[in-house]
């Protein structure tokens, strides 16, 4: 029995040594790669880092939806990107379309902050419907019913968006000044400067909302325990809006950022950025809102520096870097970067 | 006295399973009431059916003269019925704080809250000590302090107490029946459930029996005390 046992023992040693020297040598491997790009070409590491970052926030905006809805209702949002979508959709209508404001100049600001209120009250109202239609009545139903719904709904937005914009991919000018900064051969252009100008605040907004608000000491009491919540007479129905709501807020700005950055739009964008997003938020821990923006800048990074870098392996392996990374950590850490293990319940 | 709750003729079914089948009671102004059976008779069902988290088949629920069966949870809780549920259902990520602040969500009236506050340390001060810590981290009788001190911070005309002596040790026990004494005393109505039947019809005025989701006996509780098929179901005499 104790020989057993000490059998036994002995293998979960050698397995666990094994790892973490297999660990150690995946990170020195990293660092090494890092080191001598950053040593080949300084200038040029910084750059790559910096269009990783950017695209980075774009993809946090977009995680947090994810993230806030599954942290409520335990709902993988497959929608969650086509929203994205049709925001950035709505905001190339909004601005080249019905507006026409194609330059840049005080009006043309104006124009992009009130695009700005609309396509964040376009896509948080579209998401309260979303929830309200397609998901409530299915709050106590078996998991795979609202699942399969919110692929079901990420079609529909879908063949809207196909609709709206048509089959292939549109482009449009942008509003925003063209040309950058350069500080010491790192060309910082006006488009990233904005992503962050944009961003950062609204990521400090919706973390003020969530900690410091009524409505937001109501969404963690609803996501932690929804019965619980009722009994403290808190509104969980309203609750739950106010989250697809606030999710789909964040999705429209990032779609009018994506729009006015990249100057393009197609229907088929939800599904490459939302997967992005999906990961990052995956990655970071879903249903830790510090996660998805740990998890969404890191994918960013790690796509940006392994695009960017002149020893790298380049754009076509983009994904498969990333995923790898994921599938790794995953191993390793199954609750994601800053997700908790549930030992609380007692 | 008056009636302060009045349950006449309640149906509850999960599914085709009616898991209450008649279930009539008066709670008066002032009261202890005690509701007791024997695991599975239906008590939880009747509390959680008359706090809104379900809804009723048949029958109505009339408290403090309007009726409430049918509304919505939150909305039961704003007019002055709060539960501590069974099972505690404390958040658990959350601080002992936070976890009474949920408590007196729908109150507005800051100075109040800050009364109330101080009112239920004083009753629990093992929870002045873990103030700051998360609810989930402490243990099962902690929480339990925690679950009847929340329902507190809601400032109840009602108190519903779902099993508050559960996995409890005996200290632990004897201290929370004294302490469901002393609410009362700060003049609070309780409907208290009970597997611990000795326990609650020595503190309780009135008491029910239910079972299989029918109230079987109802009377005094000094009298179903000393009942002879109580004492031979519940009290293991």
């Amino acid at each position: 029995m104790s020989i057993l046992a000490a059998g036994y023992q002995g293998r979960l040693d050698r397995r666990r040594y094994f790892e973490r020297t297999l660990g150690t040598l995946a990170a020195l491997g990293i660092l090494y790669w890092l080191g001598i790009n950053f040593a080949k070409s300084p200038s040029q590491f910084f750059q790559a880092s910096l269009i990783g970052l950017s695209n980075g926030v774009l993809y946090a905006l977009i995680a947090l939806g994810y993230t806030l809805v599954y942290g409520i209702i335990e709902l993988i949002n497959f929608a969650h990107g086509d929203l994205f979508m049709l925001g950035a959709v709505f905001s190339a209508n909004f601005m080249s379309i019905w507006f026409g404001k194609n330059h840049s100049g005080v009006v043309g600001w104006g124009f992009f902050f009130a695009c700005l209120l609309a396509v964040m009250t376009f896509c948080g109202g579209l998401n309260v419907v979303i929830e309200r239609f397609a998901y409530r009545r299915l709050r106590r139903a078996p998991k795979l019913a609202p699942l399969i719904t919110a692929v079901g709904v990420s079609f529909i937005l879908q063949f809207i968006g196909l609709r709206w914009n048509g089959s292939g991919q549109k482009t449009w000018n942008s509003m925003l000044p063209k040309g950058a900064i350069e500080i010491s051969n790192v060309k910082i252009p006006y488009t990233t400067i904005l992503s962050f100008v944009i961003t950062v605040p609204l990521l400090l907004l919706m973390s003020w909302i969530v900690t410091r608000t009524r409505q937001g000491k109501a969404m963690r009491a609803t996501a932690q325990d929804q019965d619980a919540a009722r009994l403290m007479g808190i509104n969980v129905n309203r609750t739950i809006s106010f989250t697809f709501a606030l999710g789909g807020a964040l999705a429209g700005a990032a779609g009018l950022l994506f729009q006015q950055t990249r100057g393009l739009t197609s229907y088929n964008l939800g599904y490459q950025l939302g997967l992005i997003a999906f990961t990052s938020a995956v990655m970071g821990g879903i249903g830790n809102l510090q996660g998805a923006v740990l998890g969404a800048l890191l994918i960013g990074l790690i796509q940006g520096l392994n695009d960017g870098l002149p020893i790298g392996l380049g754009q076509q392996w983009s994904q498969t870097v990333v995923f790898s990374i994921l599938i790794l950590l995953m191993a390793f850490k199954p609750t994601g970067l800053l997700g908790k293990t549930v030992t609380e319940k007692v | 006295m008056s009636a302060l709750l009045e349950v006449q003729g309640l149906q509850v079914a999960y599914g085709s399973i009616l898991a209450v089948k008649d279930v009539s009671l008066t709670v008066n102004e002032g009261e202890i009431v005690t509701l007791i059976g024997s695991n599975g008779a239906g008590k939880s069902t009747t509390l959680r059916t008359i706090s809104g988290l379900l809804k009723p088949k048949a029958g109505t629920i009339t408290f403090n003269g309007e009726r409430i069966d049918g509304k919505e949870g939150h909305e039961i809780v704003a007019k002055g019925l709060c539960q501590s549920p069974e099972g505690r259902r404390i958040f658990p990520r959350m601080s002992v704080r936070e976890n009474l602040d949920l408590g007196a969500f729908l109150r507005t009236d800051k100075a109040a809250i800050e009364v109330d506050r101080e009112r239920v340390l004083e009753l629990f001060p093992r929870l002045r000590e873990r103030i700051e810590q998360k609810g989930g981290t402490m243990s099962g009788g902690e929480q339990q302090m925690l679950a009847v001190a929340r329902a507190m911070m809601g400032a109840p005309k009602l108190l519903l107490l779902d099993e508050p002596s559960m996995g409890l040790a005996p200290v632990l026990v004897d201290m929370i029946f004294e302490t469901i004494v002393k609410i009362r005393e700060q003049g609070i109505t309780i409907l208290l459930i009970e597997q611990n039947a000795a326990a609650a019809l020595d503190v309780a005025d009135r008491a029910y029996v239910l079972e299989s989701g029918t109230i079987k006996m109802s009377g005094k509780a000094s009298d179903l005390a000393k009942d002879e098929a109580v004492t031979k179901a519940y009290l293991g005499g």
